[in-house]
């Protein structure tokens, strides 16, 4: 017995068992991962480098290295000069840079890098090049004699930090710092832009998500107990506006919502609003929560009702035959059993509306625009390193999230329809 | 779920009220897709039922909107309508031009997608599957991350992804690049990226399908002397058809509908229905976007219809009783 036990098994051409198990086993691995590879590449070509692609772009602006090499070198030499006071040879390769810029008609992308952090630097930039060539030493004088603001610290910080072309200031820049004379500080509170539409993002997105779930739990319900045949009809109601086009939906919200619009008209026709009352409920937050809590209810219904579907309704029977109230009954034995439907809907749908950005940019007007437009306004700016940076920061926000749905929910527990 | 004889007038009450809460929520999802068709038809430029449509008086309504699609860029508009007349629509209409763009993105779109995403399916549904989830979350992905994000990135970097001008990759894919030879403003350029947003799609619905596929009819193929292609073409493929078709088909309506990626990436050769529709919402809008939604809603009831044929079907093979 002992020594059969070690004597290795072998398979029929006389190799170990467990290597040619091995062996076979790492060849399927191989095989299966062939099949996803030509799938991966495609990814990874259209959708992985152009993502790195973007955060590299956060990263990297040259607007002012690329066209004053004299003060990129003198900061470079001289990593400990003090911003309050900058030594004559600063001053030198400034005005020689500034006459360059001239030259190069680039003085115009210089201003604008150095105003993402120091307001007002353009004009100050434009002034500064055309008397750059007229300029004689000592530079610090005359420079400061075309404009005293050439001193501010401020102004020399700024200049340092973009003499790098790859810098993490943008980041800083999104996250409503500016640079002052002392180093990055907070903006004022009119200043805080973007953190504050961070903040309404995910608070519109919070306050969808309410709405929908809301909305479907009772359609659900209804779904999940209808016998087949009449559920099967009413999910067409469901499926419909899931296949229809966004545009076709947010078009048709334009239509209801608008100031002459069907709603208003029947509001005014019932005598509830005089013609002169008409509600705004178009291009405004309104408009944005309503249109986008009808573009995602699908998105929270299919979810919940295929988590309602599966609950055997004898656990409420027994708990109202042992005397519970239909209150408690649902609190306490139908609740809980839909939590993963909750769950995987509302993630789902806080996910899509915090990324939305057609529905808002054509009902949501000036107030009701999420973080997605002021990046596609960034673009059009020709700001794209802060457009990079805010979609960075969008980013981190959304995986973090997906993580958590795919702690929580799963991913292969995604279905349509 | 029917009312029991026993019920408390409470219980009555309440039953009722949920029946109507409900029925008003699907009148919520409903309502806002129907109220522009017949809006279409309107005769004045107005987006609310004047007096004359209530009363459903046919002066109240006409195709004028329709007529406008074919119209809209058209240099002869007022010419009679002979077959001179029609082959100018077909070769220059706006409207027409937009829906023969986002047709062809759309198939060879999905083609793309549908092809990839269905070998990759096959393989993400083998046990042996190694790093499966984390391939399944990346594949995914393209759906959750917001599609700005992925425009922004397609719009730097197909604007640098240009081939050599003369070289061999020119020679192959020159036709559907842009003059410059990038990605950037080319036909190309759309296509793959609208293939990027479909294959989330197409791999939910085909492993679903996979998901309920008897790995053991593989294994009674091969010991009967199928080769792979057989078995592929034989007996895997008639068995997940109808999962691949409506992955297809969700790739296709992803296509059909995307606008941003096409805002940020496509230049005026690649003017689609969705472009051409944002655009027109965005600065006058007109009667003519409620017909072209109009179209739209009955392409997607068919499409529909489709897919939930598609999925009867399937059910039925797989053994699947009922939803």
């Amino acid at each position: 017995m002992a020594e059969a036990a070690t004597e290795l098994l072998t398979t029929a051409d006389g190799r170990p068992l467990k290597a040619a198990l091995q062996a076979a086993q790492a060849r399927a691995r191989r095989r299966a991962l062939l099949l996803v590879l030509p799938l991966l590449a495609f990814v990874l070509l259209t959708f992985l480098i152009p993502i790195g692609y973007m955060l590299k772009r956060s990263f990297e602006h040259d607007g002012f290295a690329a066209s004053a090499p004299a003060l990129v070198q003198w900061f470079a030499a001289n990593p400990d000069y003090d911003p309050a006071n900058p030594p004559e040879e600063a001053y030198a390769a400034l005005v020689q840079d500034l006459a360059r810029m001239q030259d190069e008609k680039t003085t115009g992308t210089s201003g604008t890098r150095i105003n993402y952090s120091v307001a007002g630097t353009i004009s100050l930039f434009k002034a500064g090049a055309r008397a750059a060539a007229d300029l004689q030493p000592p530079f610090k004088e005359a420079l400061l004699a075309v404009d005293k603001n050439w001193a501010r610290p401020a102004l020399w910080r700024g200049m340092e930090s973009a003499s790098h072309v790859y810098t993490p200031e943008f980041y800083l820049v999104a996250s409503d710092r500016k640079l002052t004379d002392d180093g990055w500080a907070r903006g004022g509170d009119k200043e805080r832009i973007y953190l504050y539409l961070f903040f309404k993002t995910f608070l519109i997105s919070g306050i969808i998500t309410v709405l929908c779930l809301l909305l479907a739990f009772p359609v659900a319900h209804l779904l999940a107990t209808l016998p087949m045949a009449k559920s099967s009809l009413l999910m067409i109601l469901v499926l419909l506006p899931f296949w229809t086009s966004l545009l076709v939906r947010t078009t048709s919200w334009i239509v209801l919502l608008q100031e002459q619009g069907v709603v208003n008209s029947l509001l005014v026709s019932a005598g509830l609003i005089g013609n002169d009352g008409r509600l705004q409920m178009m291009y405004n937050m309104t408009g944005t929560i309503v249109a986008m809590t009808h573009v995602l209810l699908p998105f929270m219904i299919l979810p919940l009702y295929s988590v309602m579907r599966v609950i055997p309704p004898s656990y409420a029977r027994a708990a109202r035959s042992l005397g519970a109230t239909s209150w408690t009954t649902f609190r306490r034995i139908y609740l809980p059993q839909t939590l993963p439907g909750i769950a995987a809907g509302s993630l789902l749908v806080f996910i899509l509306a915090v990324g939305y950005y057609i529905t808002p940019a054509l009902v949501g007007g000036a107030d009701g625009q999420l973080i997605s437009n002021l990046i596609a306004f960034h673009m059009t700016k020709s700001n794209w390193s802060l457009a990079a940076a805010i979609a960075g920061m969008l980013l981190v926000s959304i995986l973090l999230l997906y993580w958590l749905y795919d702690r929580l929910v799963g991913i292969d527990r995604l279905k349509f329809g | 779920m029917a009312l029991p004889t026993y019920a408390t007038p409470l219980e009555r009450i309440w039953y009722y009220a949920f029946r109507v809460t409900c029925a008003l929520i699907f009148l919520f999802l409903i309502a806002p897709i129907l109220v522009v068709i017949p809006l279409s038809f309107n005769v004045e430029p107005y987006f609310t039922f004047t007096e004359r449509m209530l009363t459903l008086d046919p002066e109240g309504y006409s195709t004028r909107w329709y007529d406008a699609l074919l119209t809209l860029g058209h240099p002869t508009a007022e010419a009679p309508r002979d077959g001179q007349w029609w082959s100018t629509v077909w070769e220059r209409a706006t409207w027409v031009q937009a829906a023969k763009n986002s047709f062809w993105v759309g198939l060879w779109a999905t083609i793309l997608a549908t092809t990839l995403g269905t070998i990759a399916a096959l393989g993400l549904s083998r046990p042996e599957m190694p790093y499966r989830r984390l391939i399944m979350a990346l594949l995914i992905s393209p759906m959750i991350v917001p599609i700005i994000i992925i425009a922004v990135g397609m719009s730097f970097f197909f604007a640098k992804a240009c081939v050599a001008p003369d070289s061999a990759m020119a020679l192959i894919f020159g036709w559907a690049l842009s003059e410059k030879g990038c990605l950037a403003n080319s036909h190309l350029g759309v296509i793959m990226a609208h293939a990027v947003l479909g294959i989330p799609f197409v791999i939910i619905t085909v492993t679903a399908t996979l998901s309920g596929f008897d790995q053991s009819l593989i294994r009674a193929a091969q010991s009967l002397g199928a080769n792979p292609r057989t078995t592929f073409f034989k007996v895997i493929m008639p068995l997940i058809l109808p999962g691949v078709i409506s992955g297809a088909l969700f790739a296709f309506v992803t296509s059909f509908d995307e606008v941003v990626a096409v805002l940020f990436i496509a230049g005026p050769d690649q003017q689609t229905i969705p472009r051409q529709m944002f655009n027109g919402i965005r600065e006058a809008i007109s009667p003519a976007i409620l017909a072209v939604a109009t179209i739209l809603v009955v392409i997607s009831t068919l499409l529909l219809a489709s897919v939930e044929l598609l999925r009867r079907r399937s059910d039925r093979l797989r053994g699947v009783t009922g939803r």
